[in-house]
């Protein structure tokens, strides 16, 4: 029997809180499981700095792209099957880059990829189609098949209907971490009836369409992602900590830029520094590396990296305060100098935050067609969508809400032992109370 | 602080006008790969490269009011034009970045339509393949769009025109 048709002896199940099981009988999924890249997901957390707020937020990229794999399972195996406008042979396909589909997430990818201008997409790439063992295993399946699984995971691949399943406004991604992540931070929001929706999803010419009698399940889905964002993507305590791990990675790399002697060499960092990145060098990074740097870093001569790193293990964040960038602009460049006055860098003591810096999406109907929208399948056979359908959508679809605010550490302004003058000014100016 | 605003506000106001969210989309894209340091990340989506961040910053300067986004119905679809309002000039003239050339690049691509800045953010797009792999991947991905053999070369030469914009000055 052909490598990509062969099934396990037994079926594999993997108890999932959210899921209840995984299962797997494909020997390919089962070797991609076992893979050195796939396990390194283990050590990277699905929502980066999240646990400082939600303390249950310790879950990892590897136990989402388990859920993403028994979703799109579930669909091609429950739902799909004999669906006229379906290939079963986009079966395995399809496992594989929902299996697949975070492999390239580093350690705290989002604050990492700013400051040294990655993309994790990238990396994903690179090791399904490099020297790896993901790519021995889907290499075994056919030579070009590690490229029809990059292709799928990075929306260039001509099979639009098996991009849809992994990335789109509804989709196995974004349908397990909604739930995973609510029930990982404990939220009673994220709630939305998953085995329902995947009942109405029906493969329609280049993309993956829902029946109209589905449209309430999906609301619910859209109101489940519009409260997540705001009640825990974007929470103001976890930006803060995203604020301060940036800032350590700039002085970081500052120091090193400005010939800086470390007491502790940061040798994980020096390809991203001198640009010299392998995918070798990449892999070698996982949270665990980090930490352990922050806690040497604590001890270094640099005050501001000392500072921050001391912050950001011990969890004393930055305070923040609303910030109206329109009203207030000429405000923040007052405290920048009466920061700089008072001693403290506003390069990395004064930062604004706004919701622009975490793009998690929010449903969008699609003008102009910059990205396809969610589709409805009406009983007459035609096509529309969802938010011509559903008021519900229709209001949280609208006229964006933004958001945007001014992070400062509140201990050292408060502190008045040197230049007490100034930092009551500062105060003053940010509202604080004395 | 606000510098990724600002960059994006010093394109707008350096277009004059820019209408359609999808050319705004393509016309950043294209001015970030030919070499401006714009920030927003782009994927690959149905129709191309396209940055969410782009859109939410977008939406937070119309929100601040910096922007000024009109939308009209046209045909079958919604519309929006982006130009600067009066109190983002002022905030730009105390934030400006420096970003030059950038004027003379984006005028030039807001002379173009949308459907041609399409093909050439997806030609720069697929920038690390051969040639005939790219003209591949544009009539398999943009099949709806049919794009001409001719469309294709002349994408190559606007990239080209514009790439020795940004060396010569």
């Amino acid at each position: 029997m052909h490598y990509s048709e062969q099934k396990l002896t037994e079926e594999k199940v993997f108890k999932d809180p959210v899921h209840r099981y995984v299962h797997v009988r494909d020997q390919v999924i089962w070797d991609l499981i076992g893979t050195k890249e796939f396990q390194r997901l283990r050590r990277i957390k699905q929502l980066g700095t999240t646990f400082l707020t939600f303390h249950g937020a310790e879950h990892s990229r590897f136990n989402h792209s388990l859920g993403v794999y028994e979703i799109i399972r579930r669909i091609v195996d429950d739902v799909f099957d004999d669906r006229p406008k379906w290939n079963k042979e986009d079966r395995l396909l399809s496992l594989c880059a929902g299996l697949l589909h975070d492999l390239g997430h580093g350690p705290f990818s989002h604050s990492f990829e700013k400051v040294f201008d990655l993309d994790h997409e990238h990396f994903t790439q690179e090791i399904i189609l490099g020297n790896t063992e993901v790519n021995d295993v889907l290499t075994k399946v056919e030579p070009d098949f590690p490229k029809r699984v990059a292709e799928v995971i990075g929306k260039t691949s001509a099979n639009k209907i098996v991009i849809s399943l992994i990335s789109s406004q509804i989709d196995a991604d974004r349908m397990d971490y909604l739930q995973r992540d609510a029930y990982f931070t404990g939220v009673s929001y994220g709630q939305f009836d998953m085995e329902r929706i995947l009942r109405v999803m029906r493969p329609h010419e280049d993309q993956v369409v829902i029946k109209q009698t589905g449209m309430h399940a999906v609301e619910d889905y859209i109101m489940s992602r519009y409260q997540m964002y705001w009640q825990v993507y974007f929470h103001p305590v976890t930006r803060s900590a995203e604020v301060i791990l940036t800032k350590i990675l700039h002085r970081v790399k500052e120091l090193y830029q400005k010939g800086y002697q470390f007491k502790q060499e940061p040798t994980h960092f020096t390809a991203f520094f001198e640009n010299t990145l392998t995918l070798e060098d990449y892999l070698k990074l996982d949270e665990s590396i980090l930490f352990y740097y922050f806690q040497v870093w604590q001890d270094e001569a640099d005050e501001i990296l000392s500072d921050l790193c001391l912050r950001f293990v011990n969890r004393n964040l930055f305070k923040y305060v609303e910030f109206d960038p329109a009203k207030e602009y000429k405000k923040l460049a007052e405290l920048s100098t009466l920061f700089e006055k008072a001693g403290i860098n506003p390069d990395y003591y004064l930062v604004v935050d706004s919701s622009s810096d975490l793009p998690y999406d929010f449903y969008r109907p699609g003008e102009e067609e910059e990205r396809l929208p969610i589709h409805l399948l009406m009983k007459s056979g035609e096509i529309r969508e969802l938010s011509r359908e559903s008021e519900i959508v229709d209001a949280i679809s609208g006229k964006r809400r933004t958001d945007h605010k001014l992070y400062f550490p509140e201990d050292m302004l408060k502190d008045d032992k040197t230049k007490k003058n100034i930092k009551k000014q500062i105060r003053m100016l940010l509202d604080m109370r004395s | 602080m606000l510098k990724d605003h600002a960059k994006l506000m010093q394109a707008i106001a350096a277009s004059g006008e820019i209408i359609g969210r999808k050319k705004l989309q393509k016309m950043i894209y294209i001015a970030k790969k030919v070499t401006f340091p714009f920030q927003e990340r782009f994927q690959f989506h149905f129709y191309g490269p396209y940055s969410e961040e782009l859109t939410l910053r977008v939406e937070e300067l119309c929100n601040m009011g910096f922007l000024d986004e009109v939308k009209e119905k046209k045909g079958g679809y919604y519309q929006y034009r982006y130009t600067l309002t009066d109190n983002g000039k002022e905030f730009l003239s105390l934030n400006e970045v420096e970003m030059p050339y950038l004027e003379d690049c984006l005028t030039d691509m807001n002379g173009q339509n949308a459907r041609f800045l399409e093909l050439v953010s997806t030609v720069l797009y697929f920038d690390n393949l051969e040639k005939d792999e790219v003209i591949e991947k544009v009539f398999t991905l943009k099949k709806k769009q049919n794009y001409t053999m001719d469309e294709i070369i002349q994408a190559y030469q606007y990239i080209e025109e514009l790439q020795t914009k940004v060396k010569q000055n």
